[in-house]
């Protein structure tokens, strides 16, 4: 490769013709020639990173998913004894941690990190190292949380020591006296390290949309997927703060004697329902907004229109947003806030129904009239609006305040959010998966078992959880370990598992379908579905590089215009560098951060603590939290003084090396 | 492209863009932690917070870390002068202010702690909520203090080393922005956790 000598920041090195020996890769910085797992390891390559925030996250929703199934079989018959109580506890409690921070947070990452700086034109995203770092963190915090299942509880019950305590952790179950083992402190660290890593993924994020946009693509050109990062990474940076804080009072509480949450001092057990409801709610929105970006990115290509009112739409996500730190107390309207809270908080939440509406609407009136085509992408995109529609509905139900007393701690409950979660969320990743799989792997998705699948996923989806509405309204409370055959909910709680298992069943089979493809698949043709924005500029899959030269754009939808538009709509390219595109080099310092982090995190769950583990009791200071603390700031110093290195490619003249 | 500041969309750069983010995401940490303090304050009904306070003390301290935004930013003005012996000088102002903060924090706490028997969890053997809350804050906030002692620490050291080009003044300029945050946030703490219980 030619490199430019002026260009001071290139490390100076030997260039390296043949691949180097392998042990060494370990032991000095990775370049282009390290393969396999070194790569993986320090790949800065936002594409790669985007691949395994998608692997280890689809892992975590089988995991979840598992546990969900526990939980629906427990519940299949009155008075069931397939797993005792604590067990159950532990199930729901894990299954809601696993599904809302483990798994479709960071398929939307997946989607954020591949797709968003192809959407915008950018070689990758502002800090590539960072983003190998809040890829590391997520996964380390995920396995985290995890390892919890491994140690012995300290009364014997349950499976391992896994928090019992919901997915929201309320006070004072998190209290030392009702939770003297160790699931808790799982919970608090493993949460803590994956808010790290959610916060620093978001200042990647908002960095380089705001300031990486190819030349002519402003703001209201951005593709709405992009526009849905932005604004969900805003809200990441706004809202994971208060959850912080709230685990950090609460690891106080539990490790230094801190009163945040005790009320034998004076403590308040509300504060922390507060402080989890102010990052709670835009959670809601974090977890949505980015599938609402997916929908409004393939039903254009289907029904072969604009998207229509695409003001509207990024306007109203942004309003979302606004107004999704404003509601959070509709989760505690049955805490006894006081009159004037509680209707404002109602008629706040009332109002958020808006825009949601208003895009819903914006999304019919893409359809209407368009040549529609019922691709796999298409189908899972429909079903996210008419899911996403009827959870909705009972959302509003829930904003008013003599209703919600009404559901509180119900099945109805259980149903609203599954519908916004399962048949918003689930629904709009699948399709994007189908969707985007040829950008992802150069191969698609077989439709026809896709279409199966989608048929499988609705079916099995709406048995299990729209009976809930009716075991919720006959008065069923959520988290029940069992019930009695006389309170008459036999019938749909079997039908409802059922379901759950025909829903787990078909999306296993995704599972394998996804992977199957994505290593085995068939190759496809460059732009299969005849798409609109500038992600499919690029190869299939997209070259290291992304782009040989910056792209000019004109129009909103730039493929589309270039494709069909007008001739002098069609997309120009900056003249490639003299000196080629700078890649810089992979990096060890991110993944040693993360295990820093890691080995600080397990030091603080043993601080002070006699626990016995594996037959040894451990009986800590320190020690630990401070060799983790060593690790991550050698480490962070290793790393601000190696700067980016890096080669240069020459795309065009050199087309065939780079493929290698 | 090192030679000169790698062009942006917004025209501010990454990193300075990044560090605002973050300075949003940090107001919404101190916010927290704030609230949480003011929601408690009124709950301990044993302890005589005007007694506690060495308000002389905190005044003074207060006035050393406005004092150190000052070196903060003459710095940040001789970094992008490319004048590396003034920066140096600034840096090293900024830091020594930055370190009396900090001692006068470390002697605060030893004297709460120690000499006035006020714990994390307890004053004078009976539970109480002010330790917790004013502990937690004010230890935050000291923790950001020293973190950006050691962030400039390190730009000085580094200042040395020969390698610092022009572009760097941008990287001291994006510590410098920390720094006046932190400052801010102590604006903010001094009369809400401090001179409001002289109301």
């Amino acid at each position: 490769m030619a490199t430019n000598p002026t260009e001071s920041f290139i490390l100076d090195k030997p260039p390296e013709t043949k691949s180097p020996s392998k042990l060494s890769a370990w032991f000095r910085r990775p370049t282009q020639h390290d393969k396999g797992l070194v790569d993986l390891l320090t790949t800065i390559d936002h594409k790669k990173i985007g691949m395994m925030y998608g692997f280890f996250a689809l892992t975590f929703l089988m995991i979840g998913g598992l546990e969900a199934l526990f939980i629906r079989v427990q519940l299949m018959y009155p008075e069931n004894n397939f797993i005792d109580a604590r067990t159950y506890n532990q199930m729901f409690t894990m299954h809601g941690t696993t599904m809302v921070f483990l798994a479709i947070m960071p398929l939307s990452a997946a989607f954020f990190n591949f797709i968003m700086p192809l959407q915008i034109g950018a070689r990758d995203v502002a800090f590539p190292r960072m983003n190998t770092f809040s890829l590391w963190a997520f996964v380390f915090g995920a396995i985290f949380i995890n390892l919890s299942w491994l140690f012995p509880s300290v009364d014997g019950a349950g499976v391992g020591s896994a928090p019992a305590i919901g997915w929201f952790g309320y006070a004072p179950l998190t209290s030392k006296s009702y939770d003297a083992g160790l699931g808790t402190d799982f919970w608090i660290m493993g949460l803590q390290i994956l808010g790290l890593a959610s916060l620093l993924a978001s200042f990647n994020f908002i960095t380089t949309i705001l300031n990486m946009r190819a030349p002519g693509l402003k703001m209201m050109r951005l593709p709405v997927f992009t526009w849905m990062t932005l604004i969900t990474s805003f809200l990441i940076i706004m809202a994971f703060p208060a959850i912080t804080v709230a685990l950090v009072q609460l690891m106080f509480d539990r490790q230094f004697g801190t009163h945040f949450f005790e009320v034998e001092a004076g403590g308040k057990p509300i504060l922390w329902q507060h402080l989890f409801w102010i990052f709670g709610h835009p959670e809601v929105y974090i977890l949505i907004l980015p599938v609402m970006g997916i929908v409004s990115e393939i039903l254009p290509v289907f029904s072969r229109k604009p998207l229509f009112g695409y003001g509207l739409i990024v306007f109203s996500g942004a309003i979302i947003g606004f107004l999704g730190f404003s509601v959070w107390s509709h989760h505690m309207f049955t805490t006894g806030m006081g009159v004037i809270a509680t209707s404002a908080f109602s008629i706040m939440t009332m109002l958020i129904a808006i825009p949601t509406g208003v895009k819903i609407f914006n999304w019919i009136g893409t359809i209407w009239g368009g040549r529609v085509k019922f691709s796999t992408p298409m189908l899972f995109s429909i079903g996210f609006i008419s899911l996403f529609m009827l959870g909705g509905f009972t959302g509003i139900m829930h904003s008013s305040v003599p209703v919600d007393a009404q559901q509180q701690d119900s099945y109805f409950v259980i149903a609203h959010f599954h519908y916004v979660l399962i048949g918003g969320n689930i629904f709009g990743i699948l399709g994007g998966i189908y969707y985007w799989m040829p950008k992802f792997s150069g191969r698609q998705m077989n439709e026809t078992l896709g279409k199966v699948i989608w048929l499988g996923v609705f079916v099995g989806f709406n048995l299990a959880f729209f009976p809930m509405h009716y075991l919720g309204m006959t008065g069923m409370p959520r988290r029940t370990h069992t019930y009695k055959s006389e309170m008459g909910w036999d019938h749909w709680n079997f039908w409802s598992s059922v379901g759950a298992l025909t829903l787990g069943a078909f999306l296993f089979i995704f599972f394998l379908q996804t992977l199957y493809t994505f290593f085995k698949g068939k190759r496809c043709k460059e732009d299969p579905w005849d798409s609109r924005t500038l992600e499919w500029a690029t190869a299939n899959p997209p070259k290291s590089y992304n782009f040989a030269r910056t792209p000019i754009i004109k129009v909103r939808d730039q493929i589309w215009e270039n494709k069909h538009g007008a001739k002098e709509n069609s997309m120009d390219f900056e003249p490639a560098e003299s000196h080629g595109v700078h890649m810089p080099d992979n990096s060890w310092w991110p993944f040693y951060c993360s295990v820093g982090i890691f080995i600080a995190a397990l030091g603080m769950i043993f601080n002070r603590s006699e626990i016995t583990v594996f037959g040894s009791t451990f009986d800590h200071g320190f020690e630990i939290p401070i060799l983790g603390g060593v690790i991550l700031l050698f480490s962070i110093i290793k790393w601000a003084l190696e700067g980016p290195g890096g080669y240069h490619l020459h795309p065009e003249e050199d087309q065939t090396k780079i493929s290698n | 492209m090192s030679g000169h500041a790698v062009q942006t969309s917004t025209g501010i750069p990454n990193k300075k863009l990044a560090m605002w983010a973050f300075l949003a995401s940090d107001c919404m940490f101190f916010g927290t932690l704030i609230s949480t303090h003011l929601i408690y304050r009124k709950i301990a009904d044993n302890i005589n917070i005007r007694e506690i306070f060495d308000i002389e003390l905190t005044s003074f301290s207060t006035f050393i870390l406005l004092g150190s935004s000052l070196f903060m930013a003459l710095a940040v003005s001789a970094a992008h002068k490319s004048s590396m012996q003034s920066m140096r000088k600034m840096l090293a102002g900024t830091i020594f202010f930055g370190l009396i903060f900090l001692a006068c924090q470390v002697y605060e706490f030893y004297h709460f702690a120690v000499g006035l028997e006020l714990t994390l969890s307890t004053f004078r053997g009976d539970y109480n909520l002010f330790g917790t809350t004013f502990y937690v804050l004010t230890g935050t906030h000291g923790v950001h203090v020293a973190l950006g002692v050691f962030w400039l620490i390190s730009w000085l050291i580094y200042s040395y080393t020969g390698k610092m080009k022009p572009e760097n003044a941008e990287d001291v300029e994006v510590a410098g922005l920390y720094w006046h945050f932190v400052d801010v946030v102590w604006i903010i703490i001094f009369p809400v956790v401090y001179l409001i219980e002289y109301i």
